[in-house]
């Protein structure tokens, strides 16, 4: 087994998220995220997997009813109690269905971040953003001739990685993305995983994952979640050779989920 | 078997008759369209667009010629679009924002109070709406005016621009709103800048209908702009209406054919209006 990279760079204390009173749907979850690796949060559905990812960058707030307990620290900064777009922008996020805005052009969607903050660029500097994104995920050749279309022009799976060049434009220390692939045929999901691996070079990855193959094939570590709890989170190949918790084992021998 | 083929037969019975009350619905409009059309389209010529309203005198020697009535509706024109523009000025940013407020707060007692005072200004008689300017312009300015006009008629454009972007705002997905706060980008941002442009398609068709539905009032005008025989472009002077001239050509004997033509105007506006609309609602569906 090659030796990983076991640096922090986000972590989770104690963790709990609840959309009603009393009932955690993410019940005391305390977990080390690990710089420049994938890590996948696996389980079967309603058990927190989401909403765990969601309440890192924030998301929750949009909805009052929500209620989040406990601690989250990015590179050394307590995410709750700072600004949320700060928040934000140091953890991208990239969503189950691909949602590019629809009135913009791929060029501007792309910039969508910048634009919407209102940060001034000039045209040399948006040009080269807008290049390099576009190639980190592998969208450039395909799309260099028709930058001025619609975002909304193109297939699924071009949609998503314009989604992901969108939230790695702006630099962000963490993408957290929640099922990318689950709206995808298997050729597109094909190529956003192996992006995926590429791309963990430049930032951390935390992929929720209703795909235990994909959780397998991509990522570093893995975290089992059933009921609003963290059961397991160990390297994926010890938690796919050899489960620690019983409940991991029939999960992902399919007994349940 | 008896029992099916009564069966069979209600269910023809029924097809039948629906078919033939919505064919009855539908012979009013037509009838008018006809009616209308046949009777003025005599009077319409480039006369009657670029000339203000004749007098009695100018008609009752025309009809004695058998010639037809001078002069037009320009007027009339100008005012209406005069004050259906000042209203849309004033209608529009305030029933934007209203609308967007609803559909972002839904469930607050606010909003909940706001829609349904909305509702209840939407079936206010436009008279009474007159009545409101009135008080509100006609007096304060010491005078009848165009402006006053306009104020009547955005207070009725007010909750259909009102409701029409607030549905609007509600088609839109969650996601698109998530998709612009994930980036970091401040509330504000998000609404201006992903939302509102997103259902622009919806509010703008609202708007257009609120245009057409408030075109063509009447009551509400003559409390407050009063009317005028010449082109008054100045807002704060009384001002014509094609409406109001055809209340006016009503009360001249001598005037009678051009209520038809001023009719036909008014109808065909509000019948493009509406299908432009229509076809715009089809084209920016969300």
């Amino acid at each position: 087994m090659e030796n990983l990279n076991k640096t922090p760079i986000l972590s989770l204390k104690k963790l709990c998220v609840s959309y009603t009173p009393g009932k955690f749907a993410v019940n005391n979850v305390s977990a080390d995220i690990y710089e420049g690796l994938i890590t996948s949060v696996m389980g079967p559905s309603g058990c927190g997997k989401s909403t765990l990812i969601r309440a890192i960058n924030r998301m929750h707030e949009l909805y009052p009813d929500i209620r989040i307990s406990g601690n989250i620290e990015l590179k050394g900064r307590d995410l709750l109690h700072i600004n949320p777009s700060e928040v934000r922008r140091m953890a991208g996020m990239v969503f189950q269905r691909p949602n590019p805005f629809p009135t913009m052009s791929i060029y501007d969607n792309v910039l969508a971040g910048y634009k919407l903050i209102g940060i001034k660029q000039s045209r040399h500097e948006k040009d080269e953003l807008v290049e390099s994104s576009l190639k980190s995920v592998g969208l450039w050749d395909e799309v260099k001739d028709g930058l001025s279309k619609r975002g909304s022009f193109l297939s699924g799976g071009q949609q998503q990685r314009l989604c992901i060049a969108r939230a790695l434009a702006l630099k962000p220390d963490i993408l957290l993305m929640d099922e990318p692939t689950s709206a995808l045929d298997p050729i597109a999901t094909n190529l956003i995983e192996e992006l995926l691996v590429k791309l963990k070079k430049e930032v951390t990855i935390v992929i929720v994952t209703h795909n235990m193959t994909q959780a397998a094939r991509i990522s570093d570590y893995s975290m089992f979640m059933y009921l609003g709890e963290l059961v397991e989170y160990d390297r994926t190949e010890i938690m796919f050779t050899n489960p620690s918790d019983k409940r991991t084992e029939e999960y992902l021998t399919g007994k349940f989920g | 078997m008896s029992s099916l083929k009564y069966r069979l037969f209600k269910n023809k019975l029924l097809t039948l008759s629906v078919v033939i009350f919505s064919a009855l619905t539908a012979v009013p409009l037509v009838l008018i369209i006809g009616k209308v059309f046949l009777k003025g389209w005599r009077q319409i010529n480039w006369d009657f667009f670029t000339k203000t309203t004749p007098t009695t005198l100018d008609a009752l020697l025309a009809i004695n010629n058998n010639q037809p009535i001078p002069g037009g509706i320009a007027n009339g024109i100008v005012g209406t679009l005069m004050m259906v523009l000042v209203a849309s000025v004033i209608a529009i940013p305030l029933g934007v924002m209203c609308g967007i407020y609803l559909s972002e707060n839904r469930k607050t007692k606010f909003s909940t109070v706001v829609r349904f005072l909305t509702d209840l200004l939407q079936g206010t008689p436009s008279i009474i709406l007159g009545i409101i300017a009135y008080l509100w312009v006609v007096i304060p300015l010491k005078g009848y005016s165009a402006l006053a006009g306009s104020v009547a008629l955005a207070i009725m454009m007010l909750p259909l621009i009102v409701r029409s972007t607030e549905e609007t705002m509600n088609l839109l997905p969650a996601s698109l709103k998530e998709a612009g706060l994930a980036l970091g980008s401040p509330y504000r941002s998000v609404v201006l800048k992903v939302l509102l442009p997103s259902a622009f398609g919806g509010v703008f068709t609202g708007i257009l209908l609120a245009v057409s539905r408030v075109i063509g009032e009447t009551a509400p005008l003559m409390l407050t702009a009063l009317g005028a025989t010449t082109i008054q472009w100045d807002i704060t002077k009384p001002a014509s209406a094609v409406s109001l001239l055809i209340w006016e050509f009503y009360n001249d004997p001598n005037l009678q054919s051009m209520i038809w033509s001023a009719s036909l105007f008014l109808l065909l506006l509000v019948l493009s209006l509406n299908i432009l609309a229509k076809q715009l609602a089809k084209k920016w569906r969300i």
